[in-house]
């Protein structure tokens, strides 16, 4: 019987440190690790790296202050195009950003996963990508087509987290959802990876929902495994919920005005994740009042 | 025909934006909008019925709905993984938006202003850069006006003629940008050095309106047809079909 690495937020995010290079799954405002981020918020960490397919993980790092660069292709709430946040920080100049295509994005953490320094690519080239990033470098193929192309480079991470549906104590991530996105990439690019999971079940228990195929993330990438029902809240994470859209839109309407900004950490991101639950149970019954 | 007469400049577009996907064959189409969205359906209910579609996230779907629907039949599975893969096979034709679109096609969906510090961020380069040097990677703007069609792009995210001929070989042998279809005409680059050219008004559109509301000098031939009619059947299937919330005339509203 493997270990079991069962912790609370406060214990991964305990784990993490002040400049380190973190890894965020999930897609724009999908299956984010959200219960994982506000554990982050509420800490004192700072200067970090953020490695993200951006959705309001980005957003709200960036609005704290946590934020010293952002690795990433695009920002976005999918229902509402633009990020908020992460548009007025980048606005602010607050962190330095690396912007990359999202399968240069794709390459880099496989590159990571492989122990390879690069992968090609097919883009870039004719771009500004490659003046925004001045060290972005072309590899030329030594195979007879000579090819010049894009060198990905490998998106090695200090620390992932993702949000799964199940996970078994001893970290084994299952997805039930329509995309893995990029889950298990990020786990494996990483020195160390940290699963949130709306139910953590027994290993015997896990082909009882799917099939194998929807094991995504295996144990040996994961170093610790966190129930937090609801943890990507507000983004969706089917099939046991969808995207809250009503509260992303008081999220982004927030966002867009300091003050009405205030009021929102004030409402829902100065408790524990306790707290936060409440108050978004709280904002529904008044939503239907 | 009766029914022609009464086309709207939204549903001139959604055929326009049909057109693109003419002949393409069995490849995955990709729209970016309602417009465009409604236009690959059209194609895969009339002329191109091999098109793939997604619902927009990681299902094929195997029926064509309404836009906005929910599709009931599901043909095949593809995440973003699988996606990106389709892409660098070449295997689609996407139709992406512009907020700066220049002479030469280059497109711009990062930022406005200095890219160190813009004036405006918007969404980030996406997949544009991978998009534009793998498959046939087209546009769709809404709103034809100096503000999009620019003597040049703010950030290039995706690639234009002039930028994939100067980064070489590597760039230029899968790239193509077929069309740019706005809610004033059809545009290619059908010109020896590829520079945009007016390919057709949609009627009720004239030349000056359309050079007026461009930024660059556009190529416009000395005889420039009109874009074609929609059919009665069409019409029928824009309507009552794929969009009879009538979705299209937000997106272009009728003057």
């Amino acid at each position: 019987m493997s270990r079991d690495k069962t912790m609370t937020a406060e214990e991964v995010v305990g784990r993490l440190r002040s400049g380190m290079t973190i890894g965020i799954g999930g897609w724009g405002s999908r299956r984010k690790p959200m219960a994982l981020v506000r554990a982050l918020l509420r800490s004192d960490l700072t200067d970090l790296t953020v490695v993200s397919y951006g959705g309001p993980d980005l957003g709200l790092l960036a609005a704290a202050g946590k934020v010293r660069k952002v690795v990433a292709a695009f920002a976005t709430l999918d229902s509402i195009p633009l990020e908020p946040h992460f548009g007025a920080a980048r606005q602010r100049g607050d962190f330095e950003f690396v912007e990359l295509d999202e399968a240069m994005f794709m390459w880099g953490l496989t590159a990571a996963a492989h122990r390879l320094p690069f992968m090609p690519i097919r883009a870039g080239l004719g771009t500004d990508l490659l003046k925004v990033n001045p060290a972005l470098r072309t590899v030329t193929s030594p195979y007879e087509d000579g090819e010049e192309l894009v060198a990905a480079p490998a998106l090695r991470l200090d620390a992932a987290l993702v949000h799964l549906n199940r996970a078994d104590a001893q970290g084994n991530g299952q997805y039930l959802g329509p995309d893995p996105y990029f889950d298990d990439l990020f786990c494996e690019a990483a020195d160390t990876a940290y699963v949130s999971c709306e139910r953590v079940v027994d290993s015997a228990d896990l082909l009882k929902e799917a099939g194998p195929q929807t094991l995504l993330v295996k144990r040996a990438f994961v170093d610790g495994v966190v129930e937090t029902p609801n943890g990507a809240h507000f983004t969706s994470c089917a099939p046991d919920y969808d995207r809250d859209e009503a509260f992303q839109r008081a999220y982004a309407k927030a966002a867009r005005d300091p003050e009405a900004w205030q009021a929102f950490v004030a409402r829902f991101l100065s408790g524990d994740e306790d707290t936060y639950q409440a108050a978004v149970t709280a904002f529904h019954e008044e939503e239907s009042a | 025909m009766s029914s022609t007469i009464t086309a709207t400049r939204a549903e001139y577009c959604v055929v326009a934006c049909a057109e693109a996907w003419r002949g393409a064959g069995e490849v995955l189409a990709t729209p970016m909008g309602t417009v465009p969205t409604i236009g690959a359906r059209l194609a895969k209910l009339t002329f191109s019925p091999e098109l793939l579609l997604t619902d927009g996230e990681a299902m094929l779907i195997g029926d064509v709905p309404a836009v906005g629907a929910k599709a009931e039949v599901v043909e095949g599975w593809l995440p973003y993984r699988q996606h990106l893969a389709l892409v660098a096979m070449g295997r689609r034709h996407v139709m992406m938006g512009a907020s700066q679109i220049d002479r030469h096609g280059n497109q711009n969906i990062s930022c406005i202003g200095d890219w160190a510090k813009p004036k405006r961020q918007l969404l980030g380069v996406r997949g544009a850069p991978v998009n534009t040097l793998n498959n046939p990677t087209s546009y769709w703007v809404p709103k034809h006006s100096t503000r999009v069609f620019v003597e040049k792009v703010d950030m290039v995210s995706g690639v234009g003629y002039d930028s994939a001929a100067a980064a070489g070989p590597a760039a230029t042998r899968y790239h193509r940008i077929p069309e740019v279809i706005s809610d004033l005409g059809v545009f290619d680059f059908e010109t020896p050095d590829r520079s945009m050219r007016l390919r057709s008004l949609h009627p009720g559109v004239t030349v000056d309106q359309v050079r007026e509301a461009t930024g660059f000098d556009l190529v416009v031939p000395d005889d420039v047809p009109y874009t074609r009619e929609p059919e009665a059947e069409e019409l029928r299937l824009i309507r009552e079909v794929l969009d009879p919330k009538g979705l299209r005339e937000r997106e272009v509203p009728t003057a």
